[in-house]
Order: structure tokens, then C-alpha cells, then sequence
């Protein structure tokens, strides 16, 4: 049975948080992966909340996400986008939450370029924030949901062994994943060429690996990220072909595997570059049902924090 | 602690029947007819309605099904407590049947105001009526009122009704719990 209510008021990073929050924000999750599959997908639970969606950087299916997550537990939304407002005139980021939130806001889901901008908010405005990814620091729902994701199709996710595959330097979605698995009691790896691997990556407990076979017959689960070219400013790999022989996913290697394993991507693919076409619509791939729990579990969070009265 | 026990053994059981045989003489082969039991402690009361009727009615399916409210609540962020839900079951399909939703015990009348919002989330039914086991009566905040009722009980609201099964609590009772200083 998990603990009755979350520990924290803000969901800021998967390390602010401990393994009862998670395991309170899976059930919740599985109850609300009932609701989404009814005929009337909505609950009243959220009808006094208003949330606003504040993208700082561009998202498709986490704003999405976020977005039907809200309007399912039928709050009112607010959506903002900084391509399009007032930030290009030179407003700072506090400004702009403060005259959203002078709005009645009660809850912010922010995503932001640079690291920490959602701490440093949570310490200066008085609504409750989610962090929809901030720079290459946490993306905590999308760990929430890969290890959601996980447990549903394995069981559990104790004991399982995951791989990371790809650009770990520059990936929000590693640090959450390896926290959050790590936190659940699975063995993670990462892997990927010598410049996209964080050089102190192994002081966090995970396994070190530059060799795709070796660390795909190693793993239950391979969980393929994209290459992050808006956020290099150097060349770490000659080519995009030559990152695709190296470290890129096919049918060819995944059935020369002794057991069949998942795959999973964080979206938006690269067909071609982490993952070819026919991989990431075989069977044996997972990602369409990441994108649907990716929806339950962000109205798990939404609805426990909510619960978190001041 | 004051206890003082309402309701158990023989007359219990006899109150379960009755309850029954009301219900066969308003739905007789219940081929149109589902049982919700609310979750949690409804729906051990509504697996013992089922088992009776099965009993009674052997060439008859009683079909029956668990409802949780918890997101349909009006005191969410209200109170403290309470967030987590437990699962629903509903393997059938609701619209156009008659509904008997069961619960233990009819209170202020919110949670079966709950009741009725989640379930219309699953379609609409033809009809819709509640079977409680107690009624305490003269404290509703809503104009709910029972079809079917095991026993009325005057209570105040600082007391507590509490209904136990064999299944889970070992005993088949119902008590009034009042606390001495209020």
C-alpha cells in the first residue's frame, strides 16, 4: 500500500521526490488509465484548478499531454507558448509567471532551456510548479511514465535492467530515467559514443557501456533517445550516418538478440538515426503505449499535487 | 470508545434477505439488472447481495460490478486524506439497465450524489436505485434517500457507524462507535 499523499507540493525533479511518491503516483495512475478508456473520458476532481502550460521550448507531446491530462480532470487551462509572447520583448521569466498568475493561477507546468528554472521559480511565486523539462537537468513526469510503462508491460520494474542509448550529455530524460529506475530497484547502463557519455556518469551507480550489441544482450529494456542537434555546439560524431551504424537500433540486430527485449523512445523519433522505422513499429516497440500513459500518469501528478493543500 | 452493536448474527442474516427478496420482487430474473457496489466497503455488502440472490435464483446471472468515487468527490482538496482510489469493475455494459447501487451505509447522502456523476461516466442507465444496510436518517445534505434499507439508525455526527464482514473483518456486525467526550 502506498503512503497516502505525496511528500512534496511541487514536482521540481525525480530526486526531490522518493520511492512512496512514486509508487502513490502509479496507482493513481493505473486508476486513471481506467477513466481515459471509458466511454466518458473526464473526471470532475480538478473542475476549481486552473493550470497554465508555460513551454519556454518547443513540445509536441508533452504539451499535449499535459494539455488532455488537465482538460480529463476538467481544469481550466491556460496555454502559453514564449515563441509567441512577450518574452521576445525582453520580459524576464518572473514577470511573466506573475502577471499569469495575477490570472488566479493555482499550478504551473513549465518547460524551460535552461536547468533549475523551475526551483528557482517554485522559491518565488506562491503557485505550484511542474517541471515539464528544464535545459538538460530533469524531465521527471517522462521518467514517471517510461518506469510506468515498464511495470505495466514487465510486472515490475525491480530487478529488470535497462540501457540508455544515446545522447546522455545532453538529455534531461537520462538523468530522470536513471534516477527514477534506480530508485525502483532496476540496473541501469548507459551507452553511446565516449563524447555524448557525461565523463562522471558511473558516480551515479550505472554501468558504462560503447557497445550497442553488448549492451543490448545485456538488457530486458533499451531506451533510445535522440540525438539532441539543437543542443550541440560542437561536433561529438563525424555524421548522423555514421552515429546510425554505430549506435543506431535495426531489425537486424534486435532479432540476432537471444531474448526479445523492449524498446522504448521518449519521442520525437529520428527515424532512420536512433531507431529504423521497422524497429519502431514492431512489436516488440512500446512507444505508442509510453504516449498513452504519459497521459494517465501526468493526471496522477496533476491530481496529487492538487491534493497538496497549503 | 463507547460501543453499542446495531445489528449481527441471525438477525443480520435475516436482514440480508429481506433485502433480497424486495429487490427479486421488483427485478424477478434480473436479466435487466446489474449490482454496483461502492467502493471500498460497498462491495462486500454488494458480493453478499449477489451470492444471496445467486442462492435464491440458481438458473439467474447476477451480474455485478465496483464503483469508485473518489474522483467524483465534492470535498477534494476540502479535507484531508482520501486521494488514493480503489479500482473500478464494471465488465458490463450500463446504459439502458436498471442499476442497484449498494453501500453500506447512507450518511450525508455525498457519496452516493458522487456515485451517481461516476456513473454516468460508464453510459446511461434505464433506472437507478441504492440499497444501503444503515440509514442515518435525519443527517442528509443532499435529498437522497434510499430504496432499500436494512435498518434506520439516529445518530449524531460525531458518532460512527462501522459495518464489519466475515470476509474481511472476521465478524459479520454492525456498531455505533461514540466518542465519550464530544
Amino acid at each position: 500500500m502506498a503512503a497516502e499523499k505525496l511528500s512534496t507540493r511541487h514536482l521540481l525533479g525525480i530526486k526531490d521526490i522518493n520511492r512512496n511518491d512514486i509508487e502513490l503516483i502509479f496507482e493513481t495512475a493505473d486508476n486513471f488509465k481506467g477513466v481515459i478508456n471509458r466511454p466518458i473520458k473526464k473526471v470532475p476532481s480538478l473542475r476549481d484548478i486552473t493550470i497554465a502550460n508555460i513551454f519556454f521550448e518547443n513540445s509536441t507531446r508533452t504539451k499535449l499531454s499535459f494539455e488532455l491530462a488537465e482538460k480529463r480532470l476538467s481544469a481550466d487551462v491556460l496555454n502559453f507558448a514564449a515563441s509567441s509572447s512577450s518574452v521576445s520583448k525582453g520580459e524576464t521569466l518572473i514577470d511573466t509567471v506573475n502577471n499569469i498568475l495575477s490570472m488566479k493561477v493555482d499550478m504551473v507546468v513549465m518547460r524551460h532551456p535552461y536547468a533549475g528554472a523551475g526551483v528557482f521559480l517554485s522559491r518565488h511565486i506562491n503557485a505550484q510548479i511542474v517541471n515539464a523539462g528544464d535545459g538538460a537537468h530533469e524531465h521527471p513526469t517522462q521518467a514517471l511514465l517510461d518506469a510506468f510503462s515498464i511495470r505495466e508491460k514487465l510486472g515490475d520494474v525491480a530487478g529488470k535492467k535497462v540501457v540508455i542509448v544515446g545522447d546522455i550529455l545532453h538529455s534531461r530524460v537520462a538523468i530522470s530515467n536513471i534516477l527514477c529506475l534506480q530508485m525502483l530497484g532496476a540496473e541501469v547502463m548507459v551507452c553511446g559514443p565516449t563524447t555524448l557519455i557525461p565523463r562522471h556518469i558511473h558516480e551515479l551507480g550505472v554501468k558504462v557501456e560503447h557497445n550497442l550489441r553488448k549492451a543490448l544482450n545485456w538488457c530486458d529494456v533499451a531506451n533510445m533517445l535522440r540525438i539532441q542537434l539543437e543542443r550541440q555546439d560542437i561536433k561529438y560524431f563525424p555524421s548522423q550516418r555514421e552515429y546510425a551504424m554505430m549506435y543506431g537500433l535495426n531489425k537486424e540486430i534486435l532479432d540476432s538478440l537471444d531474448k526479445e527485449i523492449l524498446v522504448m523512445h521518449p519521442g520525437p523519433i529520428n527515424r532512420g538515426v536512433e531507431i529504423t522505422s521497422d524497429v519502431a513499429d514492431s512489436k516488440q516497440s512500446i512507444i505508442l503505449d509510453q504516449v498513452e500513459n504519459g497521459v494517465a500518469v501526468r493526471m496522477a501528478v496533476l491530481y496529487l499535487l492538487a491534493a497538496q493543500r497549503d | 470508545m463507547q460501543k453499542r452493536t446495531l445489528l449481527d448474527g441471525p438477525k443480520f442474516q435475516i436482514t440480508i434477505k429481506r433485502l433480497c427478496h424486495q429487490l427479486i420482487e421488483n427485478h424477478t430474473d434480473f436479466s435487466n439488472t446489474v449490482l454496483i457496489g461502492i467502493q471500498p466497503r460497498g462491495s462486500y455488502f454488494a458480493d453478499r447481495v449477489q451470492q444471496e440472490l445467486s442462492a435464491v435464483l440458481p438458473e439467474s446471472k447476477i451480474r455485478k460490478g465496483n464503483l469508485d468515487i473518489t474522483f467524483f468527490r465534492d470535498d477534494f482538496r476540502r479535507k484531508d486524506g482520501l486521494v488514493s482510489a480503489s479500482s473500478n469493475s464494471i465488465d458490463f455494459i450500463i446504459e439502458g439497465k436498471n442499476v442497484v447501487l449498494i453501500d453500506d451505509v447512507l450518511w450525508t447522502g455525498r457519496t452516493i450524489r458522487a456515485a451517481l456523476d461516476a456513473l454516468l461516466a460508464f453510459g446511461r442507465p434505464a433506472k437507478v436505485e441504492l440499497m444501503v444496510l444503515i440509514d442515518r436518517r435525519f443527517s442528509r445534505h443532499v435529498p437522497i434517500e434510499a430504496d432499500y434499507t436494512g435498518q434506520e439508525v439516529d445518530s449524531v455526527d460525531s458518532q460512527l457507524v462501522r459495518v464489519t464482514w466475515k470476509e474481511v473483518d472476521g465478524e459479520d456486525r454492525v456498531i455505533l462507535l461514540s466518542d465519550r467526550n464530544k
